[in-house]
């Protein structure tokens, strides 16, 4: 391609000149493009390292809680990886079953359909899942945690005595959930599709069942990409605000999934932040900071997990 | 006739085998179980159906267990199982729409409600519709204006940069170190939580332009960041699928590089570029988070994205639910939150089906 590109300059073709600019500017520009990405993300991390700058270099107690930064951040990460696992434990099994209907047991014809279906949930706006999440699921919920105290109480997770609204973490998980599900079904319907369709034939051709062949050509070949999907599901799962803003009501860090306490990075951000200045603000950007190197680093090694499994897989 | 019947069904091939009629037999008589136990404990149609359901399920794989074997009856045991997680995966779905629509829609039918904004109405005003049983006042048209504008300008942002960023990525790296630092960092964009875009904006314009600086600009600048990696991974897929003989061609006819790029690669491209971008518009309308922190919340009218606060529609749904109008009477401001939930979700679902119809409409012939 190259040599396609740079044609050897002669003498004598003037008429060459104008489209030669063209082709400079163009590609300049493209490239520029492409700098200006990799400027915009190294100025993200800059600017809120900068803001964030006077919270480290602050008095201990001068921050919120009074000891510190470290004793500040530390109960709300706990609440944010609290709230991920329970969307990750709920989604993951059931976005893999998703996948596995739509690429192995749905009716050829209906396939397509259903995967749009699942892309709707995706395309559903995050406010109304928390709406959604504050008004209807968190009342509906009630009485199972009622359940849940009195005779699971003595498990630390299910202590009582039940929130009163319904408006726990146990309800912003579940809400994370079924936002992380399309993710996950979607990223592992890809992957089931690609496996190889010779395997799946002979292993059937030997008198497989239907979920014998999916266990022993389709599920091995999928490790990699189920691994990666669950990881980027939690990605999102780790950075969702509004869910968790509208129907979390917050409070210190408890053991307790179902009484009203916890809180996470993103929706301490977003429910405090309209109102900070000074100091609260670079605390508040400071988190974000935080926030935003756990979800590079959950992003990374999915990315480095999906590019690995590319290497190996037959695919392509 | 009846004997050779019966021996073909003892033979070897056939043995072990439930009849075909065997899961209609079951279900009728899940159905029929189901009621009668839900007449024991008291009616609903909902555990009516989930019971039956899994006494269906229970019945097939204990029915395969006994006459099929073990390794038919766990094939069944999956199947249902992976069929059951897929409708419970849609309930939410369902139930999410039906909230939308009972709750939203006589909001959204109110006169006036998409024509007026929240200009002075007051926690008074909401208190009067109440006690006299008039009307909710106030709408979203302040909101729509905002959302439309921020969501232009963070298009304006992103498209260009984008799509450059994608046109180098295939036209003229040619696989460089460079171009998978961008291809990595677009990933890395990818995962950037919507909030941490925000306070990026935020945290930008409040340095260059002074702390606290909130403006639709600032939200745009936000959406651009989560918009950008959409825009770049969606065009630089139909890019690659551009047939090289194409491109072959125009450069034997002598033509420069970047023409070729605008008038062969690009126009092959469109429909897929256009409906990768009209799905990254979809993605950025719903954003809550960044234009919490970036644009502010704004009752009246501002058409102006470079100067004071700016209302959105999820901004707007938000402020709705968390602080009603009037705190004694939050129903008229619940009606007004849900009307325009009713109404993004539209407008996400309008670009969501436009977007498909585009792709399909022109898609590119690339001879497969």
């Amino acid at each position: 391609m190259s040599i396609i590109t740079k044609p050897a300059p002669k003498a004598g073709t003037r008429q060459a000149g104008p489209g030669r600019a063209g082709d400079k500017v163009f590609s300049g520009a493209a490239l520029g493009a492409g700098v200006l990405i990799v400027v915009v993300l190294f100025a993200v991390a800059m600017f809120l390292v900068i803001q964030a700058l006077p919270t480290f270099s602050a008095a201990p107690g001068d921050i919120t809680g009074g000891k510190g930064f470290a004793s500040y951040i530390f109960p709300i990460v706990v609440g944010t990886l609290i709230a991920a696992a329970i969307a990750l434990v709920i989604a993951t099994p059931i976005g893999i079953a998703v996948a596995l209907f739509i690429s192995h047991y749905a009716p050829r014809g209906m396939a397509r359909g259903l995967g749009y279906v699942v892309d709707l949930l995706a395309a559903i706006p995050s406010v109304i899942y928390g709406a959604w999440g504050a008004t209807f699921l968190a009342a509906q919920l009630k009485v199972p945690y009622q359940w849940l105290a009195d005779n699971l109480g003595w498990i630390p997770i299910f202590g009582g005595p039940a929130s009163g609204t319904g408006k726990t973490i146990l309800t912003a998980g579940i809400v994370l959930a079924v936002m992380v599900l399309p993710i996950i079904a979607s990223l592992a319907r890809e992957i089931f599709l690609q496996a190889p369709m010779l395997h799946q034939e002979a292993a059937l051709a030997l008198g497989a069942t239907r979920w014998e062949m999916i266990r022993m050509a389709v599920l091995p070949f999928a490790r990699g990409g189920i691994i990666s999907a669950v990881m980027l599901g939690l990605g999102r799962a780790l950075g969702e605000t509004m869910a968790v803003a509208l129907v979390l009501s917050s409070g210190p860090l408890i053991a307790s999934l179902i009484r009203s306490g916890n809180q996470t990075i993103a929706a301490e951000i977003a429910l405090d932040f309209p109102e900070a200045f000074g100091l609260r603000l670079s605390e508040l950007i400071a988190a974000g900071l935080v926030l935003f190197l756990i979800t590079l680093l959950v992003n990374m090694v999915a990315r480095w997990i999906i590019s690995r499994h590319k290497e190996f897989s037959g695919a392509n | 006739m009846a004997v050779p019947m019966t021996e073909r069904k003892r033979s070897a091939l056939t043995r072990g085998r439930l009849p075909t009629y065997t899961p209609h037999v079951v279900a009728g008589s899940a159905i029929v179980v189901a009621a009668a136990l839900m007449a024991l404990i008291g009616f609903n149609a909902f555990g009516w159906g989930v019971l039956s359901a899994v006494l269906f399920a229970a019945g097939n794989v204990a029915s395969s267990a006994i006459v099929e074997g073990r390794r038919k009856a766990v094939d069944k045991l999956v199947t249902s199982v992976v069929v059951g997680a897929f409708l419970v995966a849609l309930l939410p779905l369902v139930s999410v729409i039906w909230t939308v629509l009972v709750n939203g829609v006589p909001g959204l039918l109110a006169p006036g409600f998409l024509g007026t904004s929240m200009n002075g109405v007051t926690g008074a005003v909401d208190n009067a519709s109440v006690a006299n049983h008039t009307p909710v006042l106030g709408g979203v048209y302040h909101a729509m204006l905002g959302s439309v504008l921020i969501t232009l300008w963070a298009t304006v942002i992103s498209v260009p940069v984008g799509l450059l960023t994608s046109i180098y990525l295939v036209e003229y790296s040619a696989d460089n170190k460079f171009s998978k630092v961008i291809t990595f960092l677009v990933d890395v964009m990818t995962g950037i939580p919507s909030i941490v875009a925000g306070l990026f904006a935020a945290a930008f314009f409040g340095l260059v332009m002074g702390p606290g600086t909130k403006t639709g600009f600032v939200a745009a600048v936000a959406l651009s960041v989560l918009m950008i990696p959409v825009v770049v991974r969606s065009s630089e897929e139909m890019l690659k699928i551009v047939p090289n003989e194409l491109r072959e061609a125009a450069y034997a006819l002598g033509v420069r590089k970047w023409r070729t790029i605008l008038k062969v690669v690009i126009p092959t491209a469109i429909s897929g570029i256009a409906s990768g971008v009209t799905l990254a518009i979809a993605r950025v309308i719903g954003e809550t988070a960044p234009l919490l922190v970036t644009a502010g919340f704004a009752s009246q009218i501002n058409s102006n994205v470079f100067a004071g606060w700016m209302a959105s529609l999820p901004t707007f749904i938000y402020t709705q639910i968390m602080t009603p109008t009037s705190p004694s009477n939050p129903d008229p401001s619940a009606q007004r939150a849900w009307a325009a939930a009713l109404l993004l979700i539209l407008l996400v679902m309008l670009l969501n089906l436009g977007a498909r119809l585009v792709a399909r409409i022109f898609a590119p012939k690339t001879g497969r």
